[in-house]
Parts: structure tokens; C-alpha cells; sequence
């Protein structure tokens, strides 16, 4: 796999680290009266789609960003790459 | 009639006319007692167990695509019980005894051969982790023997043994460890199966559940709607789809694995050999090929094929402990997709919705545990009491904080 990196340009995919669904980005209010609830649901539960899936990918082996790749998981196919911060300013 | 040696013989003289296809193709009633979906390893076993130990009647397996094509054929076939925490120990190693008898049991020569799994150490924390597991499994009704380099060099002094980075400095041995051929085990459940009465029923896939009120009344398939009393569901790599449609989010994400054999060689290798400073295992099939593999890819995915740098990563483990493996070719290659949980180890468990219950979660090593997953999944579909030695593994126990990390990982399951 090839991962479209925003500022670097075409990385082979070995250079990153993967940690999951880009879901991890929304930590869970820890004030909120569900708080216990929602941690459980963000630390260990997953949609698992099978199909188009936005995934956190670390680049250890070059800039050391993260960053939103879509990616579809029957193709492998990848449609769309972002800088995670570019994502999490933009939700805000 | 069953398979004997005198079958053989009988056939053998008679011109083979009398071998009869080894499971019935079964055409779907439209109600069952109990309908497992997913016609794998884990399925048929349930099965077997459910219409042999606990005399259960009127049961399904339905399977998507045909019985073996699965996990349950495309594992590399090492059984073993050599865990630590007893949650998984006491559980894999009464998988490990019901290995010993699986072929009388089901009257199929599934080719069990206890020849040992070896796991090599390099350092001294790695033995002394080793010599602290090896207890765990005796504790626990094991085997373990811990072996010196002497020891490893006497079996197999083909090694790289003087390695400058990674010396083998020894091994913990399960001498009852070792491989089944893994589509006769599918093959020989399908066969006990279907013998007693289970409709085995391929090409139906399960599509969607009946659940009204909280109960669950059956499933719609690609074949029309099937009623049960009870649904089990053992999909492996497509847990996370299946239970979406129960409206279940699960503690599980699907990676691939990939697999590998070289060309047939000459025997060279009489049991499993495990590399302790990289990715790398192997075993030699009865064939002659060299049957190997390493760590999953790491990111999701249900593509059953995977990416080169694994390939790499598999191949650099192989000449790294065994060097010789350099001159032997590839064959073939292939990904299966693993059903990857939050703390690396299985649940079988009632669901939040009555008659519908779940087996899944077996990561990269559920092959090994296909008679004990059966029988306890049996267990509980007959009798909504769990088995003494699969108690732990509760869908809840992630809320309960009761992981079952024999890694120490934590919830990301790209490295259980
Ligand atoms: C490359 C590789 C190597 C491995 N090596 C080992 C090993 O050495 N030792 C070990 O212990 N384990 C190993 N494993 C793991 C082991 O193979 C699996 O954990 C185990 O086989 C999973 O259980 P199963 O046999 O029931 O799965 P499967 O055979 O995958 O069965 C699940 C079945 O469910 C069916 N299904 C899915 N969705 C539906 C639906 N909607 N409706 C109906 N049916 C459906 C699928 O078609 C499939 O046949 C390995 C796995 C892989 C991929």
C-alpha cells in the first residue's frame, strides 16, 4: 500500500504505525454523567466496516505525523488523505 | 458405514464404488432448535458437540460459502497449549486433550500428529518469561519442557545457533504440541455432523436476524428465512458485520494474516518450530513444503490477501534462525482474516438479546482451539450455563476490567 502522504508526497505504507478507526480523534467527555459508558464504547468498541474506513496512521519512519487515511478494507484502496490536526481543527 | 482400515481394504478390492460423499448437501427446513451460523472449524464443531454431548435435535449449520473455505482451511494447522493465565491455559488444554481423541470421535483421520512445538529463547528474561509460562502450563495439566542450546541443537542442529545478535540460547518444548491437517478437521466434524441428523446447509448466507422484543426468532438468509430457538453465531474474521445486524458493536477489529509454503522438500523438519526475536514460525507439511508464517499485516482489513512488507518482515524472521530456508522457493502464499480482539483473547457468550449467542475473537490462533470453542459453545447453547473452563471469556469483561492480555498489550489489537 501506498499512503498519499499531504507533504511528502507517495510512502510506502511500512514507514507509518497504525492505531485504528479515526473515531480515537473524539475522546469522550470525561465530565458527561455517561462518561463511564462512553470510555468502554472509545477504547474497545469498533464499527469493524467492511468497506470504506477512516483510520489513524502514524508516520514513524518520516515526518512523525498523524493523519485521517480513507481507505477501503475489501480493496485496500485508498481515497483520501489528511493531516489529522487539519481533521481535528476542523471539527472544532 | 464408517472409515476403518478394513474399509480401505474393502474398497480397495471392490474398485472403490462404495466411498459416499462424506457430509449430505441439506436443503433448509424452514425451523430449527438451533441454527449456528458460520460453517467453519468453530461451527461444525459446535454441531458435533451440540447433537453428541448434549443431545441436541433439529440443528443447522448455515455457511456463506462452502464448508473449509474459511479460516479453518487456510490456518497453518499448529495446535498447542501453552499459554500462561489460566483463563486461556486451563481452556487450551482441554482443547489439546479433546485433539488426542478428535479422530475416533468423529471417525475421520484428521491426521493429528503430536510432534512437538518448540518456542526459542535468545536472552535470559525471555527464559526466565519462558520457564514462568512453562509452570503456568503444568499447573495446569500440560506438558512443558524447558531445553538449553544443547538441548535445541540435538534436535535440530540445522539452526543458526551462534548468531551474533540473537544466540538461540534454548527453547521451551510442548512435546504433546503439533499440527492436524486443518480441512479434515472441518471435513471430519461435517462428517460426525451430518451422521447424527445436523443439516449442513452451504452457499445460505445469513443476511439478517428476526429479533422482536429483545428475543431473536431466527435468521433471513440468502436462501429465505430460517426460524430457530436458538441462533449461534462462530463467523470468525466477519463477527463485526454479522453482529452489526444485531445492532452489536463488538470489542473486535478483522486484520489479515498471511501464510506461506515453499516448494516440497525432502523431511527436514519433524516438529514447530517458533523464532523468539522475530516473526516467524514453520512447520514442515506432510507434502514436503515448509509451512510458515509471522505477524498479521497490522491495519484492518477483509481482502483475505495482504501487503509485501510482511512478506519481507516473515522472510528476514526465516533466514534470520534458519538460514537454509534461503535456498528453498515460495509456492504459494495466501491471507485469511482474523477476528482481532481488544485484549487478544475469545469470547463465547450470551448476547444482550435472548437466543442469540456469540463466538468469536480468536485472533491468529483459533484453529488450535476448535474442539474446546465447539464443545463450550455447545455447552452453553444447550444448557445457558458455561463451561467450567470458558467461563471467563464474557463479552463484558472489557467494562468489568477483566481483560485476558497474555501480552500485556492493552486494547489495540493490531498487537495481541
Ligand atoms: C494464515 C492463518 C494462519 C493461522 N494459523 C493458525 C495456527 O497455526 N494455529 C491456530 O490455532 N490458529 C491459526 N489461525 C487462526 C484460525 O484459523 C482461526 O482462528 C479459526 O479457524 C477461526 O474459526 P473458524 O474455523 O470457525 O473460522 P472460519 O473457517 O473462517 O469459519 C467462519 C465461517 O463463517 C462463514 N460466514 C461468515 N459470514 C457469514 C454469514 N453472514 N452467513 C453464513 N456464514 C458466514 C464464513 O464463510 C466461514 O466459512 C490462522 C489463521 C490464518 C488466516
Amino acid at each position: 500500500m501506498i499512503i498519499h502522504h499531504p507533504l511528502l508526497g507517495p510512502r510506502d505504507a511500512s514507514e507509518f504505525v497504525y492505531l485504528g478507526d479515526a473515531s480515537l480523534m473524539n475522546r469522550p467527555n470525561p465530565k458527561s454523567e455517561t462518561a463511564a459508558d462512553d470510555f468502554y464504547s472509545y477504547q474497545y468498541l469498533r464499527d469493524n466496516p467492511m468497506g470504506e474506513h477512516r483510520e489513524l496512521w502514524y508516520h514513524e519512519q518520516g515526518d512523525r505525523s498523524w493523519l485521517v487515511v480513507t481507505r477501503n478494507t475489501l480493496t485496500h484502496d485508498i481515497t483520501k488523505v489528511e493531516l489529522a490536526r487539519d481533521v481535528a481543527r476542523a471539527q472544532k | 458405514m464408517g472409515y476403518s482400515a478394513f474399509r480401505i481394504l474393502k474398497e480397495a478390492i471392490t474398485g472403490h464404488k462404495g466411498w459416499k460423499p462424506v457430509w449430505h448437501k441439506a436443503e433448509p427446513l424452514p425451523e430449527y432448535d438451533i441454527v449456528i451460523v458460520g460453517g467453519g472449524g468453530h461451527g461444525l464443531a459446535t454441531a458435533h458437540y451440540l447433537a453428541s454431548k448434549f443431545d441436541q435435535k433439529r440443528i443447522a449449520v448455515l455457511e456463506k460459502g462452502w464448508i473449509g473455505g474459511g479460516n479453518v482451511g487456510r490456518n497453518t494447522t499448529i495446535i498447542r497449549s501453552n499459554y500462561m493465565l489460566h483463563e486461556n491455559e486451563a481452556f487450551y488444554e482441554f482443547s489439546l486433550k479433546l485433539w488426542e481423541g478428535l479422530e475416533q470421535d468423529v471417525n475421520y483421520n484428521a491426521m493429528v500428529s503430536q510432534r512437538g512445538v518448540l518456542n526459542l529463547y535468545h536472552t535470559d528474561p525471555q527464559r526466565d518469561a519462558y520457564i514462568r509460562r512453562g509452570n503456568a502450563m503444568l499447573l495446569n495439566g500440560a506438558d512443558a519442557q524447558l531445553l538449553t542450546a544443547e538441548g535445541v541443537r540435538k534436535m535440530y542442529p540445522f539452526l543458526n545457533f551462534d548468531d551474533a545478535r540473537f544466540p538461540i540460547r534454548g527453547g521451551l518444548l510442548q512435546p504433546r504440541g503439533g499440527t492436524v491437517r486443518h480441512d479434515a478437521v472441518a471435513w471430519g466434524y461435517a462428517h460426525a455432523a451430518d451422521k447424527r441428523g445436523v443439516d449442513i446447509i452451504e452457499n445460505c448466507e445469513v443476511t439478517g436476524f428476526d429479533i422482536k422484543e429483545g428475543r431473536c426468532h431466527g435468521v433471513q438468509t440468502t436462501r429465505g428465512r430460517i426460524g430457530a430457538k436458538k441462533v449461534g453465531v462462530a463467523v470468525a474474521g466477519n463477527s463485526g458485520r454479522v453482529m452489526a445486524m444485531a445492532g452489536m458493536r463488538l470489542p473486535i477489529e478483522s486484520h489479515v494474516l498471511q501464510a506461506f509454503v515453499s516448494e516440497g522438500l525432502k523431511p527436514l523438519l519433524d516438529g514447530v518450530i517458533t523464532y523468539g526475536a522475530g516473526h516467524f514460525y514453520v512447520s514442515q507439511s506432510d507434502k514436503g513444503g515448509l509451512v510458515f508464517g509471522g505477524d498479521i499485516d497490522g491495519y484492518n482489513s477483509y481482502a483475505q490477501r495482504g501487503n509485501l512488507p510482511v512478506v519481507e518482515d516473515v522472510c528476514e524472521g526465516g533466514m534470520s534462525v534458519m538460514p537454509m530456508i534461503g535456498k528453498a522457493r515460495m509456492l504459494r502464499m495466501w491471507g485469511g482474516i482474523m477476528d482481532m480482539s481488544m485484549d487478544g483473547s475469545p469470547i463465547i457468550d450470551k448476547t444482550h438479546i435472548d437466543g442469540l449467542y456469540f463466538n468469536g475473537g480468536w485472533c491468529y490462533g483459533g484453529f488450535k482451539a476448535t474442539p474446546a470453542s465447539g464443545y463450550s459453545f455447545a455447552h452453553l447453547l444447550a444448557t445457558d450455563s458455561y463451561h467450567e473452563t470458558a467461563k471467563a471469556y464474557r463479552l463484558d469483561r472489557f467494562a468489568r476490567g477483566y481483560m485476558i492480555d497474555e501480552k500485556g498489550q492493552g486494547a489495540q489489537p493490531n498487537l495481541h
